[in-house]
């Protein structure tokens, strides 16, 4: 492989990983601010989506797609904060998985309901379509870069928001001790509405994001779930530091494994054994690499204890 | 909602003549969840074609099986032992086809598959009977292999997911393509970001590439694919090309190769039929899968003129004589009741706002399976 191809890799997971960050960190902060395990953080991304590739179809504008995807998907997070969540914060852990899960899926049968069962057509804006050149000849496109630096600038926002801003010292005292801070005069409803439907919001964008790039389809969440749960709880469950650092972590792992290991077996084994184990491990290895880090920091990266 | 009220009124249509049916199908297809576009195709090409032959002594019993194998069997077995039908079909996947299909036949039920056909099916595990309509999992990527050769392609690039049927797909173009292949890639099943395996494919010196990447996984690589610069030609088979999801992909498949038993331009009255009315019926144009579907039902249909499901032998024969009207022109089945057929090369065009696929070649004319002469019935 060469110096190249492995900086275009390492573009890849960076990419990847800023994608994750966003999808992770609305997860992180309702689960370590409110302690609630939420499912149906999947289907906010899908909304952000859907409402994106309606406006986009509708008014033909890329700006104002991911603008309808923030709006849908905060407006979506403040609906269910209101009418469903808000009643599970003293619930055990496995009643908040049931009803999030009941949530998935009439996310789902609702999506199907409105806009049918086949996928929908979102593109990436005529400007970022196609490649552009990087020092060193490096093709890559140009909305992938566009994704990174967005990505990035919405971490710096959250580690402003978050250490930076009353609100901020709000959402961590509220993590810290939530009786304490309801004492102290703080409407603790009202910024729990707050914090999910900001989490919403990444994740309708994140949605949106990379809806332009993949297939908008109903279930396109769940995948997306799963690793963002791999995030937080290598991060750290409640620390966006740990999201962040989870994340990227994460990104390279799983884009440098899936380009290295067939390689790696290929060097000992005959070509297709090596392609199919390689692929096997592959897929296996963000899940090792979680399993490791538990070992060794039983709360994630960045995590209290 | 136009296609859930007529499917409901076809559906009820059919429920008020149960007195004297003396035909039962189960239908057991993915109408819930990621992959609902292909059950749906096929369920409206076959009730589709329920609602035109008119008849009062059919019945169909719809159920979803969530593309679950665990769900599929439980509605299997309900069908078999509650509903007592005669005949079981509907299945997309070929795991969940594994998992229904060798106990229903067991049981002497009848399972006619309009999509999934895997390779053991045809070959040791097949049954007197299991008919399949579509084709063997392996065909479309074995026609793909030989177009990629009449091409004068010397050097592909190919990936699939990494799963049973992926696996077929990239047997099934290596058993006829005969150039070089500059890379071979298993994915994850269900993975949407491609970048890494196109850098690699960049990287490659390949002259073509040949991907098996069925539903949101094709339109995400797609997408991409066109983003990356890379332009080396593509081809595929039909599943990431049907008349669904083209719609998702847009430009980003335009001029596409891909290969089908099946479009919408094959010149015959009834596919000519088959296209005006299915879209006039649902609002959009036919996939591969509805018309699966509807031959599917037009099969069951010309047996039912023929003998009586009550009589096994008869019946199966009947079946096997396959004589009605295919939208795919002519129609035989194999020794292994497998469909022997031309496979045809697309390509993706925009005709007007919609974009679809027009045939260029033939790929394979009157192809067979592969497994046939594994299969002692």
């Amino acid at each position: 492989m060469t110096i190249l191809l492995f900086i275009e890799q390492m573009l890849n997971g960076l990419q990847f990983g800023v994608m994750l960050f966003l999808m992770s960190a609305g997860l992180t902060l309702v689960f370590g601010v409110m302690g609630l395990i939420n499912l149906a953080h999947g289907s906010l991304y899908m909304v952000g989506a859907f409402a994106a590739a309606a406006v986009a179809a509708a008014t033909g504008s890329f700006v104002l797609a991911l603008m309808a995807s923030l709006a849908a998907a905060a407006l979506a997070g403040a609906l269910i904060e209101l009418t469903v969540i808000r009643r599970l914060y003293d619930r055990d852990h496995l009643d908040q998985v049931l009803a999030t899960f009941a949530l998935i899926l009439i996310f789902s049968e609702g999506t199907r309901w409105m806009f049918g069962s086949f996928p929908l057509f979102l593109d990436v804006p005529k400007v970022l379509a196609g490649p552009v050149t990087l020092p060193g000849g490096i093709q890559y496109p140009a909305y992938r870069l566009s994704i990174i630096v967005i990505g990035l600038v919405v971490a710096a926002g959250m580690f402003a928001l978050i250490n930076r801003t009353r609100v901020g010292i709000r959402i961590r005292a509220g993590e810290a001790d939530r009786e304490m801070i309801a004492a102290l005069g703080v409407d603790i409803a009202k910024l729990y509405t707050f914090v999910f439907a900001l989490g919403a919001a990444l994740a309708g964008f994140a949605g949106a994001l990379v809806g332009a790039i993949q297939s908008v389809q109903v279930g396109m969440g769940e995948p997306v779930l799963i690793l963002a749960f791999v995030v937080i709880v290598i991060g750290g469950i409640g620390s966006i530091k740990g999201a962040f650092v989870g994340a990227l972590l994460v990104g390279f792992t799983d884009t440098l494994g899936r380009i290295l290991l067939p390689q790696i077996f290929a060097l000992f084994l005959e070509p297709s054994a090596a392609v199919s184990v390689g692929s096997a491990l592959a897929s296996m290895l963000i899940y090792i690499l979680m399993a490791g880090v538990l070992v060794f920091r039983p709360r994630g990266l960045y995590g209290v204890a | 909602m136009k296609l859930r009220s007529a499917a409901l009124a076809a559906a009820m249509a059919l429920a008020g003549a149960t007195a004297q049916a003396d035909v039962k199908v189960g239908m057991i297809t993915t109408l819930s969840g990621g992959g609902a576009g292909l059950g749906i195709d096929v369920r409206d090409g076959f009730m589709l074609a329920v609602q035109q032959a008119g008849r009062d002594d059919l019945e169909v019993v719809i159920e979803d099986d969530q593309r679950k194998p665990d769900i599929a069997v439980q509605l299997a077995d309900k069908m078999i032992q509650s509903e007592k039908v005669d005949i079981l079909t509907g299945i997309i996947w070929s795991n969940l086809a594994m998992a229904v299909v060798p106990a229903a036949t067991a049981q002497g039920k009848f399972y006619l598959s309009p999509n999934a056909g895997p390779s053991p099916l045809a070959g040791k595990g097949c049954h007197e009977n299991y008919f399949n309509v579509a084709w063997q999992n392996d065909n479309l990527h074995e026609a793909a292999g030989a177009y990629a050769n009449d091409t004068g392609f010397k050097n592909s690039f190919i990936l699939a997911p990494n799963y049973p049927a992926g696996k077929d797909a990239l047997t099934g173009y290596k058993r006829f393509f005969e150039g070089e292949l500059s890379g071979e890639l298993y994915t994850k099943l269900g993975q949407t970001d491609y970048a890494a395996e196109i850098a690699q494919i960049r990287a490659s010196g390949a002259d073509s590439v040949y991907f098996f990447l069925p539903g949101g996984m094709g339109i995400s690589f797609l997408k991409q694919y066109a983003a990356s610069g890379v332009d080396l030609p593509l081809v595929g088979p039909a599943f990431s090309f049907d008349q669904g999801i083209l719609q998702a992909v847009g430009d980003a498949a335009m001029g596409v190769k891909n290969t089908s038993q099946w479009n919408k331009d094959i010149d015959n009255a009834t596919n000519a039929a088959f296209v005006d009315t299915f879209q006039a019926e649902y609002g959009r144009l036919p996939s591969l899968y509805a018309s699966q579907g509807f031959d599917t039902a037009n099969l069951l249909i010309s047996a039912m003129g023929k003998a009586d499901v009550a009589d096994a032998d008869a019946f199966r024969a009947a079946l096997k004589a396959a004589e009605f009207a295919s939208v795919r022109g002519d129609f035989a089945f194999g020794a292994n009741h497998h469909p022997v057929q031309d496979i045809y090369v697309r390509e993706v065009i925009k005709e007007g706002d919609v974009y679809t696929n027009k045939i260029i070649a033939t790929g394979l004319t009157n192809h067979a399976d592969a497994y046939a002469a594994d299969c002692k019935m």
